[in-house]
């Protein structure tokens, strides 16, 4: 099973990358809260067969990465893995929705491949997006920065806590795994019957390490408050970078701009 | 400075599983004093130590730090008072980095950004885990894991430190390092550990703790030469007491 445990090795390396210094990193966290927010709003906006038109949208991720000096392999391999997911739940749209939206020729594109395919996109842009957020500025801050945006302390204390559990989950998955597959001596364990109990009492433990860790924190004078030591003032750049994503984002949501470009182009209009 | 006293009165623990982890316990410990709770496994230390800083709950009995009843309005300030160190190193770092994970107890007390720095880098300095800094702390290995733990606790500047096991996964170095540490360091110290060594060295006063009671509190010498007691507790003589290996000749004590 090490490759469960490289698996979340890899996955806390997303919040390692937090700790760089870039000028995106740098920028005050509520900022890059509101532009990643306003980003994964306008593109889920988009209606189901919506191909063209997402595709400018690109231009945030392929700035901020870059910019962040942010692994884009790294990256890409985080949001690929979740891909099949998507697939899944996009799975049916071919099969259901079979009226020929484009049509080439003799060859007739349904609606269910073009809405799977946006489908694809969508999940590719704002997964990213968050990972970029949280890449960029790291989970606490993330947290701490909802909180000064105006949600209730409960809620970002809550998410911080999920967050953490799901780390402390993974850890516990990891060795429990590893313990069992060393005793297995190359078997199966002892089959179904095993498992279940064993899932039962990872549930357990996990629980009972995540108290333990509440536990340190509040040892350690944690009231429900957030702290970073990385001191961030809303200022010119901040107001600069708010304004110049939220612009294009806004403008590429309500203006068909591929649409306008290809007129101009080709000098046709549609 | 009254502040320093630990009193624990008439203690008892029982899990919620039914296991009764300590019977009755009373003792106190006043400013100053360095004191060492030694056991078997299962006797009760880790359960002890985990009271007084609120961790977890009596069943019965009462916890005095200082003049303060430990309760729940007052739990805030005794966990400013009272720096614990966990046996598991694990338990005790969660952030994503070691200087994070350090700064957590300083940010909290509101230190500010500036001041910061300088504490962290301070406490790593003395566990000797300075070039550590911006590591994960999972990456570490387990006496670099105690080590950061013990500078996380040593950063908020207790004033009572309780530690659980200070030395276990340490190496001579820096077990060493840590004693020195340990030594310079005047407020009131509690500490378990099965390195009955350190205990004779650092420690003026030693409780015994057997499946949940206390069965001797008196001076560390004078318990380490009681051979009948502590074999009946499963303990023995420190090893620098029980003579040469080599010549096997014991040192007259
Ligand atoms: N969460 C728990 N639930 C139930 N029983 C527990 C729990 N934690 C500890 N115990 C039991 O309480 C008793 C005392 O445990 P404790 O951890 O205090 O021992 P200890 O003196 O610290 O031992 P060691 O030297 O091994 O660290 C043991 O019998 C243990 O099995
Ligand atoms: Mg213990």
């Amino acid at each position: 099973m090490i490759s469960i445990n490289a698996a979340i090795i890899d996955l806390k390396r997303l919040e390692l990358l937090a700790g760089r210094y870039s000028p995106i990193h740098v920028l005050d966290a509520r900022v890059k809260v509101l532009v990643t927010l306003v980003f994964i709003v306008s593109v889920v906006s988009f209606g189901r067969y919506e191909l063209v038109r997402l595709l400018p949208f690109f231009i945030f991720p392929a700035v901020m990465i870059p910019l962040a000096n942010l692994p884009t392999l790294y990256l890409a391999r985080k949001i690929a893995l979740l891909s099949p997911f998507v697939l899944m739940v996009g799975l049916f749209n071919p099969v259901f929705d079979r009226n020929a939206l484009y049509q080439f020729g003799q060859l007739g594109i349904s609606g269910g491949w073009i809405s799977l395919a946006s489908l694809l996109i969508r999940s590719l842009l704002t997964v990213g997006a968050a990972f970029i957020l949280v890449g960029t500025t790291g989970f606490t801050s993330v947290c701490q920065a909802v909180e000064r945006l105006g949600i209730p302390r409960i809620f970002a204390v809550q998410l911080l806590f999920l967050h953490r559990y799901i780390f402390v989950l993974a850890d516990e998955t990891g060795t429990a795994a590893r313990a069992r597959e060393l005793r297995s001596c190359g078997k199966r364990g002892l089959g179904v019957v095993s498992f279940g109990s064993q899932m039962g009492h990872l549930l357990l433990r996990t629980w009972q390490r995540a108290e333990r860790i509440h536990t340190a924190m509040l040892a350690r004078g944690f009231v429900g408050e957030f702290h970073s030591h990385r001191q961030s003032r809303f200022g010119v750049s901040e107001l600069c970078f708010l304004l110049g994503w939220l612009s294009l984002f806004i403008a590429l949501r309500y203006y068909d701009i591929p649409g306008a470009l290809g007129e101009f182009v080709t000098g046709t209009a549609p | 400075m009254s502040h320093h006293i630990v009193e624990v009165k008439n203690l008892r623990h029982v899990y919620p599983d039914g296991t009764i982890a300590i019977i009755d316990v009373s003792f106190r410990i006043t400013h100053g004093e360095s004191v060492a709770i030694i056991g078997a496994n299962g006797a009760g230390k880790s359960t002890l130590l985990q009271h007084l800083n609120g961790c977890l709950e009596p069943t019965g009995g009462d916890i005095l730090i200082g003049d303060t009843p430990l309760s729940k309005s007052t739990l805030p300030d005794i966990r400013r008072t009272v720096g614990m160190l966990f046996q598991n190193p694990d338990d005790q770092l969660f952030m994503p980095t070691v200087f994070d994970d350090v700064a957590f107890g300083p940010l909290n007390l509101g230190l500010t950004v500036e001041h910061i720095e300088k504490r962290v880098a301070d406490a790593l300095d003395l566990v000797g885990a300075g070039h550590l800094r911006d590591k994960p702390p999972y990456h570490l290995s387990g006496g670099e894991k105690k080590r950061v733990a013990i500078a996380t606790v040593l950063a908020m500047s207790p004033d009572i430190l309780v530690m659980d096991e200070p030395t276990s996964g340490l190496d001579p170095f820096a077990r060493r390092q840590l004693m020195n540490l340990l030594r310079g360091f005047h407020h009131t110290k509690i500490f378990t550990s099965h390195d009955l060594d350190m205990v004779l060295e650092l420690c003026g006063r030693t409780i015994i703790l057997h499946e949940g009671l206390i069965m001797a509190d008196a001076p560390t010498a004078e318990i380490f030469r009681n051979e009948e007691l502590l074999s009946a507790c499963r303990l023995e003589k420190p090893l620098s007491m029980q003579g040469c290996p080599l010549c096997r000749q014991t040192p007259s004590t």
